[in-house]
């Protein structure tokens, strides 16, 4: 007979599974926002531990930048294939195209778009609830946000007048037009993250892991060098030994100098790193202490 | 078959706490001093705070800007409800709640305290037991926060002095013996010099119990869940009707309290229908025992209308199924109460209409002293009479916090506007 303890990641995941199924009861109309990122990936666990051996009640989808790594591309239409869920794609291309979103330019940062295309997406398909996967411990905006955020029919998130969120009574009711973002894992941190990892045995993309990239140095961080991102003068490529902690858009994406190989490693690391996930990896985040806080504001994720 | 394993609960890996108590009795520095010798603050938040230190025309680095995010908050000098912060030892992970000093303060409190294992109240030194440390104790108390610890804060602005402590620690031991508060730790601290939180210091020498830090990292919180009675609420029914699983019907959710073995006698409710577990499931495949607070999917030997809202519990142990209760009810919304109008109560997974029948009294949080009222605003708490359209299934707040606790929320603005706990009838 083994004796375990009831761990933290024990204690999280099953509040996480109660959430989702509080969603699927109670919402209309749920979506789960699958982006083939880290915490999306947690996420897919998270549904099947919640509903198997029963198909997922809700779709999958992915709000697509087309700035993206083609890896992690590839690995999230296998991912899907595997779960066999059904999975929505909505391009900001076609946001653009419809002039509903007007660029400066075509390498400029997509990560704030995305906010368009996800509210129309969700306007197209009159979802109520997107669950997502974001973490309070990633910014300071997210750490005052509820587990179940109220959004008004512009999708906004007014952070003053947010619903008491009480014991693990969820309200999720809505308004015609209005919707609920769902955060699972906001009690999880990058390092919980990361043990459930290795604990479940997850698969993730390969650039999460270190491996040698054309870098140029700018601003504080590191950009690895694409279609997006070319030298500009004064700068110079450089072949480093990196990995990414996020996956975003690739041209304000940074990845980080470490020699992590695999999962374990990866934890070793976390769980000596001195530099928050976003502090390190998004150039959007930087441009103001309330970066987040306005996209947000927006209808960001 | 099944997997055999027994889950030990004692050493329970997550720990959640509040503190409660204003900046100026150094709650930000505590955190601060939390976060900081448990090595959890980044570089670039560092940074960040100490970037704004010096645009305020300070210097140094001040710690309680880590928990105020917003710039809405900034912007308004206020800090809008409940944060929450995270660190982790190797012992365990910790959540704190931490909700500002303001007068919303009670709203914020509730909130916070009620997922909460442990509250923190912190005393200034110099100032005793006041007005506050008593609102706060009674909030605690009122939430049913398992473990308190008073934090007396500052002591390095009374020389150290053990008399100044013991005289504070019977001053509120005093207040305490009035409610219902178990499990009170005093410790001594300077949150700013670091003495006792994380680290012993050299100054409070004659203080021999634990640390701060040591004392959340090792107190039981197994009982703080209800081990005795089992409390299954459907959340979800599963039912694949693929050619393999035809006729399976999997009753997902939760379980509240207590703990379930295969082959135990269950009765559902509200109907009153018995049957027997036949299946405990986890994804990872079947198992002989589960407990509370797992997810798991159960399935049954008898053919049982089952939905969403009815609970499954051991035979013979049975909560009330009710429709009409007491209780403790705090006003959330800054609409006030209209005890004319019907609103929604969430209860587990049960959400039914109610009238708020009766207003008994309301508390003075200040004086515990009982008002009478004919309606309820904003942050007050009052003992009231419920009358819910359909039946619920329920326990006593102090018995089984689980199935003891409400939401109302209002239909029409569809806001959650009051919290309640179940009192005795």
């Amino acid at each position: 007979m083994n004796n375990h303890p009831f761990t933290h990641l024990d204690a999280l995941e099953s509040e996480a599974i109660h959430i989702m199924r509080e969603v699927a009861a109670e919402c209309a109309n749920p979506v789960l926002l699958f982006s083939g990122g880290k915490d999306s990936i947690v996420l897919l666990r998270l549904a099947e531990k919640a509903f198997r051996p029963g198909r997922f009640p809700f779709p999958l989808m992915h709000i697509d930048t087309e700035h993206n790594f083609p890896e992690v591309i590839e690995f999230r239409d296998r991912r899907v294939k595997e779960l066999g869920e059904r999975l929505i794609v909505r391009s900001m291309e076609d946001s653009i195209k419809k002039g509903r979103v007007v660029l400066r330019s075509e390498t400029q940062s997509r990560n704030a778009f995305q906010s368009v295309t996800l509210l129309d997406a969700i306007a197209e398909f009159k979802f109520d609830a997107c669950i997502g996967g974001a973490r309070r411990d990633e910014e300071k905006a997210r750490a005052k946000e509820r587990i179940f955020s109220f959004r008004d029919e512009f999708g906004q998130w007014d952070p003053k007048n947010q619903r008491p969120e009480l014991w693990d009574l969820y309200n999720t009711r809505t308004h015609s037009g209005e919707n609920i973002r769902v955060f699972p894992i906001s009690n999880w941190t990058e390092l919980d993250v990361w043990e459930y990892i290795s604990r479940e045995n997850l698969e993730v993309p390969e650039i999460y892991f270190a491996h040698t990239r054309e870098v140029i140095r700018r601003a504080a961080g590191l950009l690895p060098v694409s279609h997006l991102v070319q030298p500009q003068a004064g700068e110079k490529i450089e072949q480093m030994t990196v990995r990414f902690r996020t996956v975003g858009d690739m041209s304000c994406t940074c990845p980080v100098e470490s020699d992590a190989a695999n999962v374990d490693e990866i934890i070793a690391e976390t769980a000596m790193t001195r530099i928050t996930e976003r502090g390190a990896t998004r150039m959007d985040d930087q441009t103001s202490d309330a970066s987040m806080e306005l996209r947000k504001k927006e209808g960001y994720f | 078959m099944s997997a055999i394993e027994k889950i030990s609960f004692d050493q329970t890996g997550l720990l959640r706490f509040i503190t409660a108590g204003s900046v100026d009795d150094g709650k930000s520095t505590l955190i601060g001093r939390l976060l900081h010798d448990s090595k959890s603050i980044f570089e670039d938040q560092l940074t960040s705070i100490t970037n704004t230190t010096r645009k305020r025309g300070s210097e140094g680095v001040d710690l309680s800007l880590l928990t105020d995010g917003l710039q809405a908050e900034r912007e308004q000098g206020i800090t809008i409800d409940v944060a929450y912060r995270y660190f982790a030892t190797p012992k365990r992970k910790f959540i704190i709640a931490d909700t500002p000093g303001h007068e919303q303060y009670t709203r914020n409190m509730v909130t916070g305290a009620s997922t909460a294992n442990l509250a923190i109240i912190l005393i200034d030194a110099r100032k005793g037991v006041l007005t506050q440390s008593r609102r706060h104790a009674y909030l605690a108390s009122l939430v049913g926060i398992p473990h308190l610890v008073v934090a007396i804060n500052k002591m390095d602005l009374v020389d150290y002095s053990q008399s100044v402590f013991e005289r504070i620690c019977k001053d509120f031991a005093a207040f305490a013996e009035n409610l219902n508060l178990h499990n009170i730790t005093y410790i001594p601290m300077s949150a700013l010099n670091g003495d006792m939180v994380v680290e012993r210091g050299d100054h409070l020498n004659w203080y021999q119990n634990s640390t701060l830090m040591d004392l959340l990292e090792n107190v039981s919180i197994e009982d703080d869940i209800n081990r005795e009675d089992f409390r299954f609420p459907v959340q979800w029914v599963c039912r694949p009707q693929t050619k393999e699983l035809h006729d399976f019907r999997g009753y997902m959710g939760r379980i509240e309290s207590g703990s379930i073995r295969v082959g135990d006698n269950v009765t559902l409710l509200p109907s009153g229908l018995t049957s027997r577990i036949k299946e405990i499931l986890r994804y990872e495949g079947p198992i002989s025992q589960a407990n509370a607070p797992q997810s798991i999917t159960l399935t049954i030997e008898d053919h049982l209308d089952i939905s969403r809202g009815d609970m499954l519990v051991k035979t013979g142990d049975a909560p009330q199924v009710s429709k009409a209760f007491d209780a403790m009810l705090c006003w959330l919304s800054e609409q006030p109460l209209d005890p004319s109008r019907k609103y929604l109560v969430k209860h587990t997974t049960r959400t039914v209409k109610a009238v708020i029948s009766r207003i008994d009294y309301r508390v003075d949080v200040n004086t515990l002293d009982h008002q009478t009222v004919s309606t309820l605003n904003m942050n007050d708490i009052a003992h009231v009479g419920l009358k819910v359209q359909s039946p619920i299934v329920c326990d006593e707040y102090a018995r089984n916090r689980a199935t003891g606790c409400f939401i109302v929320i209002d239909e029409s603005s569809n806001n959650t506007v009051a919290a309640g706990m179940i009192s005795p009838a």
